[in-house]
């Protein structure tokens, strides 16, 4: 089911915008959680990093990681008018080295949006949700562009 | 037949102790019905849902919250034998209601929206080990939803 055709409206990047900005301080904290219970949530996962040694939602490799995505994707925020050409590198890298199967791509995002909501439960509204959750399937969507 | 290790039992059950079932039941649903819009298509006699404004005041809304969670609330007092236990109500899903099942599974009600508004309310509480055991329970849930289906 690809639900991804859902272009971003004005609305949607106004809100992903301001909501970015507040949650700027915690996004490399939030991008660790995200990734840690990924791991532990859908372990399946897993299998895309069984070169780390320590694949708890404590270990070091897990937390700079999900920093590390969650840089890319506050990058991706700058130029939210073309996501395609933002990520053109990055989807080389996930359709042709990394090889991750794009339907990880949804998985990773429910996780970020959980913990969205638990560190910032007033403002992670269900409106701002909606933007939040379109604005991660386009990126979903630019991400897996080079696959095929 | 599922097997729940003793800290996914004490985890579930923990969670349900300590939500309000009124308060999660409405405002999940609500997301739910706000974020992912097409899901309005099976409560066409709910009136205004026109946007989230209306959908978070709506009393059908809240009402029907409720319903889902009590529903929830069978499967936790039953989670040996999830699938019997919710016999009637997956054919009540497939027959009367036709629900697509597609629903259930991929991110609706079940997974996404009740984990959010559950994590939000639970807080650091809700670690990845909890989240497991809860996302298993729902995984049951939907499975067990979906069975009678053709």
């Amino acid at each position: 089911m690809t639900v991804a055709e859902m272009s971003l409206s004005g609305k949607d990047k106004t809100v992903v915008k301001a909501f970015w900005d507040k949650v700027a301080p915690k996004t490399a904290e939030i991008g660790g959680e995200a990734l840690g219970r990924m791991l532990t949530s859908y372990p399946q996962t897993k299998t895309y990093f069984s070169h780390w040694s320590d694949l708890s939602p404590e270990s070091a490799q897990v937390k700079k990681h999900g920093a590390t995505i969650m840089g890319a994707i506050g990058d991706a925020i700058g130029k939210i008018d073309d996501l395609q050409g933002a990520l053109s590198k990055l989807s080389e890298l996930h359709a042709f080295k990394l090889r991750v199967d794009p339907a990880n791509f949804r998985i990773l995002a429910h996780n970020i949006i959980l913990v969205l909501a638990m560190y910032y439960p007033a403002d992670f509204t269900p409106e701002v949700h909606v933007s939040i959750d379109k604005f991660l399937q386009n990126l979903a969507l630019a991400l897996s562009e080079k696959y095929r | 037949m599922v097997k729940w290790s003793d800290f996914e039992r004490a985890a579930i059950q923990d969670i349900f102790s300590k939500i309000d079932y009124d308060v999660v039941g409405r405002a999940a649903f609500s997301r739910c019905l706000i974020v992912y819009p097409w899901t309005q298509r099976y409560f066409g006699s709910f009136g205004n849902l026109y946007n989230a404004a209306a959908i978070t005041s709506n009393p059908k809304v809240a009402a029907h919250g409720k319903v889902i969670m009590a529903g929830l609330e069978k499967a936790l007092k039953n989670m040996d034998d999830i699938k019997t236990t919710y016999k009637d109500l997956s054919v009540l899903h497939s027959e009367k209601l036709q629900v697509d099942p597609d629903n259930f599974n991929v991110k609706l009600f079940s997974f996404y929206c009740l984990t959010i508004v559950v994590a939000g309310q639970m807080g650091a509480a809700f670690t990845p080990e909890v989240q497991g055991a809860f996302q298993k329970f729902l995984a049951v849930v939907v499975a067990s939803l979906r069975k009678q289906y053709y």
